[in-house]
């Protein structure tokens, strides 16, 4: 990575009411504004019974090869947090990216709420 | 091509004979490269269908009856004569010699010469309109009569005498079957199934003589011939068609010293090789175990023996089974293996329902375990699993009349348990049912694993049921207690799930799983809860209480394809649009460049739609005056028609305006799964709907009213449910039928998987909606009538609330479109990139990040 890019730090995305219950939105970061200098699409879920209460992880599915996870069900396996991808069902863990069928892995960003505002670690 | 062989010449291999046994053996043969095929024909064209040969009345040409051409023997390599009778065969030179004068050396000589009809030696019989059903110059003939002829007569009432009565009914003669035996189809039919079938088929206007030997065929009185019974009756026709069996084609074997039987017919061994062990004879004109088969599928078997032994490969026939279904002339008809009861100790049931026009008759063995035989007349809705009890040697249930009986109330359905282990399960895949046993004897013990474990329902995902199905009964059947759970946050079935919703009044999925479930729900209960939630309440979906619980074709309004983006389908009723509406699809397809397909249900798809632009196009397309298809839906999907009476010269109702009714009637309705309809205006059944959830077909009286068929992945014909229903009593009965299944049917069941599952089956069903046997039909209704009044169209309602539209923004934070989804041009339209041919975007791997961090 060049050294104009900038380092990693929390971002706001959008504000708390722009999330969904039960469901996902998606992000765009775009290159010059983040760490990794290239465009990030983030799918961030709203999971308000979760003890995390929001999650963030890379919206690319890496097995339907399109950028759709956060129109994916969520929902828990074995407690553990998962989206359902809207293509072919896989689930991934929110918490780990780990998908639970085939041994793929989706990124996974840290998140939090600030007085209103959704910030990403990015 | 083998290596070693190359340099010897080809073996040289010619068959006589083109009709289909002998094109099958041709397209087995030439799949290896060693041999050099020769096929002579005596006649003018190469192989046709013979099986469809009543169709050429009904509009079909020779060329949609062949089976091959010129041009693909070519590409085979395949040389071929036609108009080449074989006239000599030289056994020790091995050489044979056409009419013509050409000869021909063979390595193997295969005779497939078929058979002829046989028409009995009558004296007076020998006259120009005397004619035989045997092949497309046959046909021509009969044509050509008809034209001036009035009346008909077919001699001989089996299978194929019947087909050619319904050739000659069509070409409107008046029509008559003469048959020597005492009934209709005496080799496939017992007497009491000939009786009734003999009804069936006078009810269609054509006149069977059973009983009858003509004597003589003398000039007619009133018509060009008379018919002279041996019991001084007489029959006046223009037209005699002889179709009393068939003789094999032996003489060219006869002459040239291969052994025949002694009522004709080559003889052969379980190699269906002749006496000369350089020829082979396969079809109709062999005799195998003094037998011969007069089916084309047993000569298939034959073809494919012989191709394998030439190539030394080890095969043998061994007899064929020689049941049959067919439709003769709208009558349903079905014969299963001993239908005689000609086994020693054989034990039969019967049932028939004069008023109904049903028979069916079962053939048991002595201690009723297995299953033998069985006629049906009427009603083949039973062929299938008899056949499957015959053909495995399944033991028979406790009372094996309750397989035949109607309304008995536990009629034993043949379920997955009864599938041999070869069935294929998940045909994308490849699974058969003993892949899945034996996933399941190495350890898997619930779906999930068999999924995973045989990869089956992971290419179409359309056999999920079935898989499921197969799976649960297996492992019931080794003791393990099969949850019909859901999930694992609901312990309950989806029937059970709606009676809660129902009855507890629920209103949400939050209240559902808070009062019944456990965790957070997942991909299965959420949208079932809002399948069900809607079902019930009818709430427009995208209300924020029920925005978590769709699935993304739901969520968005539309089908997601492969990459992201989504379809976008507007209701077109019956099939039916004006050409202005017709023009606004084109403009809005062209405005935002969508691929564009006239799809199988008479309506029009719209590919390549990215999220962002739904709510515009669809914004259009209400202005114009569309509203949602429910393409995207568990729900009704669309109802197929003809134009019915309206237009076509044979429509009996108006069917254009039932399908439109029907369809405006049910849009909306969420169900278990899709729903499908079809409506004919006529019995020539245009529409198929007897291949739908709902299927309605015009009568005379009325409206004859068929459910639970499918298409698709596991095809099923309709029950006939009802007859002669007039309109009020069709829409009172289909709101019945809809909305029971919509409260009974079990998650992703289709109408068809449902009633094979339903106790009791169609005679409980009819009990349950006509008789009212559970007391609910006015409930049923009443639900029914609130769906319908509070429908809404789905995208009309989210197009003006602002709110529902944030959900349609590419990303919370930006405008920018998805750089990922990428278009290529094909015939002149969009398809989605390949990975190759994309522009690379940079995907950010989990990897990426680790690395950012260090």
């Amino acid at each position: 990575m060049s050294l104009s890019t900038p380092t990693k730090s929390w971002r706001t995305i959008c504000s708390t009411s722009d999330l969904v219950k039960d469901s996902g939105i998606s992000a765009l970061i775009e290159g010059e504004a983040n760490s990794a200098g290239e465009d990030q699409q983030i799918a961030i879920f709203h999971i308000p019974k979760s003890e995390e209460k929001v999650f963030a992880v890379g919206n690319y599915d890496p097995i339907g090869e399109a950028n759709v996870l956060y129109r994916g069900l969520v929902g828990c396996i074995d407690d553990e947090p998962v989206v359902s991808s809207p293509l072919y069902k896989q689930h991934f863990s929110l918490k780990t990216g780990q998908c639970l069928q085939e041994d793929k892995k989706i990124a996974v960003y840290d998140i939090r709420i600030e007085n209103d505002a959704v910030q990403i670690f990015v | 091509m083998k290596t070693g062989k190359q340099l010897l010449s080809k073996a040289k291999i010619v068959v006589v004979g083109n009709g289909m046994v002998g094109h099958h053996f041709v397209e087995e043969m030439s799949k290896h490269e060693d041999y050099q095929i020769t096929v002579l024909s005596a006649e003018s064209r190469l192989a046709y269908d013979r099986v469809y040969l009543s169709s050429y009345f009904a509009g079909k040409t020779a060329e949609d009856l062949a089976l091959t051409s010129p041009e693909h023997y070519d590409e085979l390599g395949v040389n071929f004569e036609t108009n080449a009778k074989v006239t000599h065969i030289d056994k020790s030179a091995k050489v044979v010699t056409t009419e013509r004068g050409d000869s021909f050396a063979y390595d193997k000589l295969i005779l497939a010469t078929g058979s002829y009809p046989f028409v009995p030696p009558i004296p007076g019989g020998d006259v120009d309109h005397s004619l035989v059903y045997r092949t497309i110059e046959d046909l021509e003939a009969i044509q050509a009569s008809a034209d001036v002829s009035k009346v008909g007569v077919v001699i001989g009432g089996g299978l194929l005498g019947l087909e050619a009565a319904k050739a000659v009914k069509e070409l409107g003669l008046e029509t008559h079957v003469v048959e020597f035996a005492p009934q209709l189809m005496a080799v496939q039919v017992d007497a009491g199934g000939g009786r009734l079938l003999k009804e069936k088929i006078e009810d269609l206007g054509v006149q069977v003589h059973t009983s009858k030997a003509t004597n003589v065929i003398k000039a007619g009185d009133k018509c060009r011939y008379k018919l002279c019974f041996s019991d001084d009756t007489e029959l006046e026709t223009d037209m005699i068609l002889f179709s009393a069996g068939i003789r094999p084609y032996d003489n060219l074997a006869r002459e040239f010293d291969l052994e025949i039987g002694a009522r004709g017919g080559i003889v052969v061994d379980n190699q269906c090789k002749t006496s000369d062990s350089d020829i082979y004879a396969i079809g109709e004109c062999a005799l195998w175990n003094n037998f011969i088969y007069g089916l084309v599928a047993p000569g298939y078997s034959m073809a494919k023996v012989a191709a394998k032994d030439i190539y030394g490969e080890a095969a043998e026939f061994t007899g064929a089974d020689m049941s049959t279904k067919l439709k003769l002339m709208g009558v349903e008809v079905g014969s299963i293996g001993d239908a005689h009861a000609k086994t020693p100790g054989a034990l039969t049931y019967t049932y028939e329902n004069q008023p109904e026009g049903v028979y069916k008759k079962i053939v048991v063995s002595s201690d009723k375990s297995k299953m033998l035989g069985a006629v049906l007349i009427g009603d083949t809705s039973e062929y299938d699993s008899l056949l499957q009890y015959m053909l495995n040697g399944i033991d028979l249930p406790e009372a094996p009349e309750g397989l035949i009986l109607p309304s008995s109330g536990e009629k034993p359905t043949l379920g997955v348990d009864a599938l041999p282990d070869t069935a294929t399960i998940c045909s994308c895949l490849n699974v058969t049912k003993g892949d899945i046993i034996a996933a399941i004897d190495c350890g898997a013990v619930d779906v999930g694993q068999v999924k995973s474990d045989t990869k089956a329902g992971s290419g179409c995902g359309g056999c999920a049921a079935l898989v499921k199905s197969v799976t649960d009964n297996e492992l019931e059947k080794r003791g393990v207690e099969v949850k019909k759970d859901i999930c694992e946050h609901f312990a309950y079935s989806r029937r059970e799930i709606y009676d809660l919703v129902s009855v507890g009044k629920i209103k949400t999925f939050d209240e559902l799983l808070e009062k019944h479930g456990k965790g957070l729900g997942c991909e299965i209960c959420r949208p079932l809860a809002g399948s069900v939630l809607a079902s019930v309440w009818n709430d427009y979906i995208l209300k924020k209480p029920h925005l978590s619980l769709q699935d993304t074709n739901d969520t968005y309004l539309g089908n997601m394809q492969k990459d992201g983006t989504y379809s976008v389908v507007p209701r077109i009723a019956g099939g039916e649009i004006t050409p202005d509406k017709l023009i606004v699809l084109g403009e809005v397809a062209k405005k935002y460049n969508l691929y564009t397909k006239i799809t199988g249900g008479a309506r029009v798809d719209l590919f390549g739609a990215r999220v962002e632009q739904l709510p515009s196009i669809w914004k259009e397309l209400v202005d114009a005056g569309f509203e949602t298809g429910h393409a995207y839906g568990k729900s009704l999907r669309t109802v197929k028609s003809c134009v019915g009476s309206t237009w076509c010269r044979y429509g009996v109702q108006d069917s254009m305006t039932l399908a439109i009714d029907l369809e405006h009637r049910y849009k909306g309705l969420r169900a278990p799964h899709k729903i499908k309809f079809g409506v004919s205006g006529c019995t020539r059944e245009c529409a198929e709907a007897q291949g739908k959830d709902i299927g309605i077909i015009a009568t005379d009286g009325g409206w004859n009213l068929y459910v639970a068929g499918n298409g698709g992945m596991k095809p099923r014909h309709a029950d006939l449910f009802a007859t002669d229903l007039d309109d009020e009593t069709l829409v009172k009965y289909v709101d019945r039928i809809l909305m029971f299944y919509v409260q009974t049917g079990d998650r992703l069941q289709r109408t068809s998987t449902w009633m094979e599952n339903l106790e009791g089956g169609l005679a409980y069903l009819q009990d349950v909606i006509i008789n009212d046997s559970l007391g609910i039909n006015e409930l049923l209704e009443e639900q029914m009538a609130a769906i319908i009044g509070t429908y809404q169209c789905e995208w009309k309602t989210t197009i003006e609330d602002p709110e529902a539209l944030k959900r349609f923004k590419p990303f919370v934070n930006s405008d920018k479109a998805d750089s990922n989804i990428q278009f290529v041009t094909e015939r002149d339209q969009i398809r989605p990139a390949r990975g190759q041919e994309k522009i690379a975007v940079k995907v950010i791997e989990p990897a990426d990040l680790v690395a950012e961090e260090v």
